[in-house]
């Protein structure tokens, strides 16, 4: 039963994080969490001179990968943007020499302002989630990563005022942990729109 | 002479033995000069005859401390603890007083007695309180603001006291009075502008006299402190100090208004000007040195005889003393909502009677209100009373504090937010702008310069800015430095600059220090101080220039950027090599070879690194986004658009 823990890599995006309601308490849980390095990275990169050297490295020694951030625009926020470009180079994360991403897992969790009924075709946004992930899983897709379906809240504006925070955060714990202790379907987690509301499928316990 | 010598030498051996064991078994040092004065007054009978005169002396320390108190409240936060000041202390004054008297009334004095027994006890010591908050930083307590509203209330409280207790005088102890001395008292009184005068005329010279100290303060101050700073003569400013405080308390005497009160009145004037922290720190140690003069004469003034002949009934009035004073002050903490442990410390702070009570004694019997044997067994009873505050702190701290403190620690911490107070030494054109962005963005600072032309200038433009030599440690520990959480070093002076870090690195290590460095040699001597940031102070602005001029000289903006950037990591990469080697040759001059080594690999790798950056697509240092190689074009589309 003994096994080597999988290594996560929270890749943390929030320019402004003294109004983050959500995202930085998701974040500060993170980092206490074993096995789970967590990057604050505007924190790490204020003037997004990215290490580029230093990303690789992190990227080497962790398992799964971890994109955390608010939906700005349908998209990341810009330094998440600025370190894909940098980061993920020819030849290290694509190309013919590039293998090094083969075989992890990436995933994002994400909160958004809308409500999950704005995220459909019928919706204001007319999109699903999913569906606007679609750079992020195809980037997944060329560097070789498995990508699973997003851990998102919506309605993130009003999550605190209807204390819905905590239980998200102790969800992404939970998920986290089964991540890590490889209790996790990914199988059934790529195939999903979302993470939460099937954590009890994916997770199996002890 | 020799007698002085022998005297001042016996005063401050007494204290330089007592104080700092009464410190070291945390008894405070007001215990501590109290003792002393015990132990070289009645106990061994080294002094005793002139310490009714020093003792006069010594009470100048207490208008001096008044002076201190001043500089620290800004008329705007007089102005907004009037509420406290007249209902709390006027109650604390009025109650203690009707109830003292009540007292007196039921042992059979007369009711002109029993009144002025009355508010001599209603009164508290300002000096013993005062210092004792300090030394266990209780000042900014809640129980320690409501108990100096109190103190000040009561030093105002005393003028009034002075004025009434002459119509209370008794006809019998006057008539003896005069028979026996008339003509003795006249020559002895007292150097006085307004004896004599009728009331309506008094009332003005008191007016004017206050009216002079406030305008003058306002107005005459600053081009007299700026006249004295420009000399640079530091003990030129001291004498400056001493003068002004000296002046307003013979003016005050000379009108008969207490000079405790026009120098606290002079003080709240000055709390907004810049000399505030220099002025502060000049009389800071006279104020000291003289109030534990005033602790030791208290001590020293202990009659043992009369105290033995009637220990019983002195003791009895001392505890009476306490307790109704403490239970006054309790109910009235009760009604003004003063919670938990600040309730017990408002009330037992204050339980004592006060260094005005000797006053208001030797007053009365001057006024036959009061005989001398009943004075002397009441100011017994005030030196007993002061000598136990001591022991209420004691009680304080061991009894009642720790039962607090269990139900407190539950609550939330109050200050997280606070960012703490950072002090700027040296608001030239460096320290100017750290100090504007910092103010903008809500952080408290505090600056410092030498140069009083600057300190006008950023006044001008609402800094809060104070004169004086930031690398006095005096200056600097009345700026706050041990509540500080920063020290910012702007100064001129690269020599000097690397001292106060040293000194600050000793002696404060807590305090985060943020150094602008001339060059690199200062920044590493200031890093090998111990300077937590350093900055060379060309340093970004060259960067900055450079970066521009290769913009105008046809580089793409962003690109002139990245060289930027580039450039400031290279040389952040190398700055810890070049360190040690520089420090290698500081201890020896053979490294001085190796320091230039090692500097000139820092050129090339800076021009390695620039070089990667401009001609090779791939590099392995520092690079933007390289878009694939164009013969995989097809096969790993990344760069559709590219």
């Amino acid at each position: 039963m003994a096994q080597v823990a999988k290594k996560i890599l929270v890749l943390y995006a929030h320019p402004s994080q003294e109004r983050s309601e959500i995202n930085t308490p998701l974040f500060k849980t993170t980092q206490l969490q074993p096995n789970v390095t967590a990057v604050d990275l505007y924190g790490e990169y204020p003037t997004f001179r990215i290490n580029i050297d230093r990303e690789q490295q992190r990227l080497r020694d962790h398992d799964i990968v971890v994109f955390m951030f608010p939906l700005y625009w349908y998209s990341t926020p810009a330094i998440l943007k600025e370190w894909q470009d940098l980061v993920l180079e020819y030849n290290f994360a694509y190309g013919a020499k590039g293998k090094t991403l083969c075989g992890k897992t990436f995933l994002c969790a994400l909160s958004a302002g809308g409500s999950e009924s704005a995220y459909c075709e019928e919706g204001y946004n007319h999109f699903s989630l999913r569906e606007l992930l679609r750079p992020l899983e195809q980037m997944a897709n060329l560097t070789g990563m498995n990508f699973l379906a997003p851990f998102a809240l919506f309605c993130a504006r009003t999550a605190s005022e209807e204390n819905r925070v905590d239980t998200h955060v102790q969800k992404w714990i939970r998920t986290l942990r089964a991540l890590s202790e490889d209790r996790f379907d990914i199988e059934f987690a790529q195939s999903l729109e979302k993470l939460n509301g099937h954590l009890d499928q994916l997770i199996r316990e002890h | 002479m020799t007698a002085y010598f022998i005297q001042a030498f016996i005063y401050l051996c007494a204290a330089v033995i007592a104080v700092p064991i009464a410190k070291r078994l945390g008894l405070g040092s007001v215990l501590g000069y109290l003792m002393a004065g015990v132990v070289i007054g009645p106990i061994i009978g080294l002094v005793g005859a002139e310490t009714n005169t020093l003792q006069h002396f010594a009470e100048f320390g207490v208008v001096m401390m008044l002076f201190l108190v001043g500089l620290e409240l800004e008329p705007k936060m007089l102005w907004n603890m009037r509420n406290k000041l007249i209902g709390l202390g006027g109650l604390q004054v009025g109650l203690s007083t009707l109830v003292v008297m009540g007292i007196a009334l039921s042992f059979n004095y007369g009711w002109s007695i029993a009144l002025t027994v009355g508010m001599i006890f209603s009164l508290s010591s300002t000096a013993i309180v005062l210092q004792t908050f300090n030394e266990k930083s209780l000042t900014k307590t809640e129980g320690g603001k409501n108990a100096f509203s109190v103190l000040l209330f009561q030093d105002i409280a005393v003028i009034p006291m002075l004025a009434f207790i002459p119509l209370l005088a008794l006809p019998e102890l006057v008539e003896k009075a005069q028979s026996v001395t008339q003509s003795a008292a006249e020559h002895h009184d007292e150097l006085s502008l307004v004896a004599g005068l009728p009331g309506w005329a008094y009332g003005i010279v008191v007016l004017m006299a206050i009216a002079s100290v406030v305008v003058g303060g306002h107005y005459l101050s600053r081009p007299l402190f700026r006249y004295v700073a420009s000399s640079g003569l530091r003990e030129i400013f001291t004498a400056t100090a001493l003068m002004l405080v000296i002046g307003i308390a013979a003016l005050m005497s000379l009108v008969g208004l207490s000079p405790a009160l026009g120098t606290f009145l002079a003080g709240v004037v000055l709390a907004n000007s810049e000399f505030r922290h220099e002025l502060e720190s000049n009389i800071e140690p006279f104020k000291g040195l003289l109030l534990g003069l005033f602790f030791i004469t208290v001590g020293a003034g202990i009659n043992f005889d009369v105290l033995l002949s009637h220990i019983g009934p002195v003791m009895a009035m001392t505890s009476g003393v306490i307790l109704i004073k403490a239970s006054v002050l309790l109910v009235l903490a009760f009604i003004f909502k003063i919670r938990g442990s600040d309730r017990w410390l408002f009330a037992l702070s204050l339980a004592q009677a006060g260094e005005f009570g000797f006053v208001l004694l030797s007053y009365t019997v001057q006024n036959h209100v009061i005989t001398n044997e009943l004075a002397q067994l009441l100011s017994l009873v005030v030196a007993i009373s002061m000598f136990l505050t001591p022991g209420l702190f004691i009680l304080f701290d061991k009894v009642i504090l720790p039962r607090y403190e269990k139900n407190e620690n539950t609550r939330e911490p109050d200050d997280i937010d606070e960012k703490g107070t950072v002090i700027i030494a040296g608001v030239g054109r460096f320290g100017q702008i750290v100090n504007r962005l910092l103010v903008t963005n809500g952080v408290k600072t505090i600056v410092l310069d030498h140069e009083v032309q600057q300190v006008e200038n950023l006044r001008k433009i609402n800094t809060k800015s104070y004169y004086g030599d930031a690398t006095q440690p005096d200056l600097l520990h009345t700026a706050g430095i041990e509540q500080a959480k920063m020290l910012v070093i702007a100064i001129d002076d690269p020599e000097r600059a690397v001292g106060l870090v040293e000194y600050i690195k000793h002696t404060y290590p807590h305090i985060i220090i943020m150094a602008r460095a001339f060059d690199r040699r200062h920044l590493y001597r200031l890093r090998n101080a111990g300077a937590d940031f350093m900055v060379s102070e060309t340093f970004h602005s060259a960067l900055n220039l450079g970066k521009h001029a290769l913009i105008r000289l046809g580089v793409h903006p962003f690109k002139a950027e990245q060289q930027r950037a580039t450039f400031y990591e290279t040389e952040t990469t190398h700055k810890d090599t070049l360190y040690e080697a520089w420090k290698q040759f500081t201890e020896d001059d053979k490294y001085l070879v190796h320091y230039r080594d090692m500097f000139i690999q820092l050129e090339e790798t800076l021009s390695a690194a620039m070089k990667d950056e401009r001609y090779r697509s791939f590099s392995k240092v520092e690079r933007s986004w390289t878009p694939p190689p164009k013969e995989n074009h097809t096969e790993f589309s990344k760069a559709e658009s590219d």
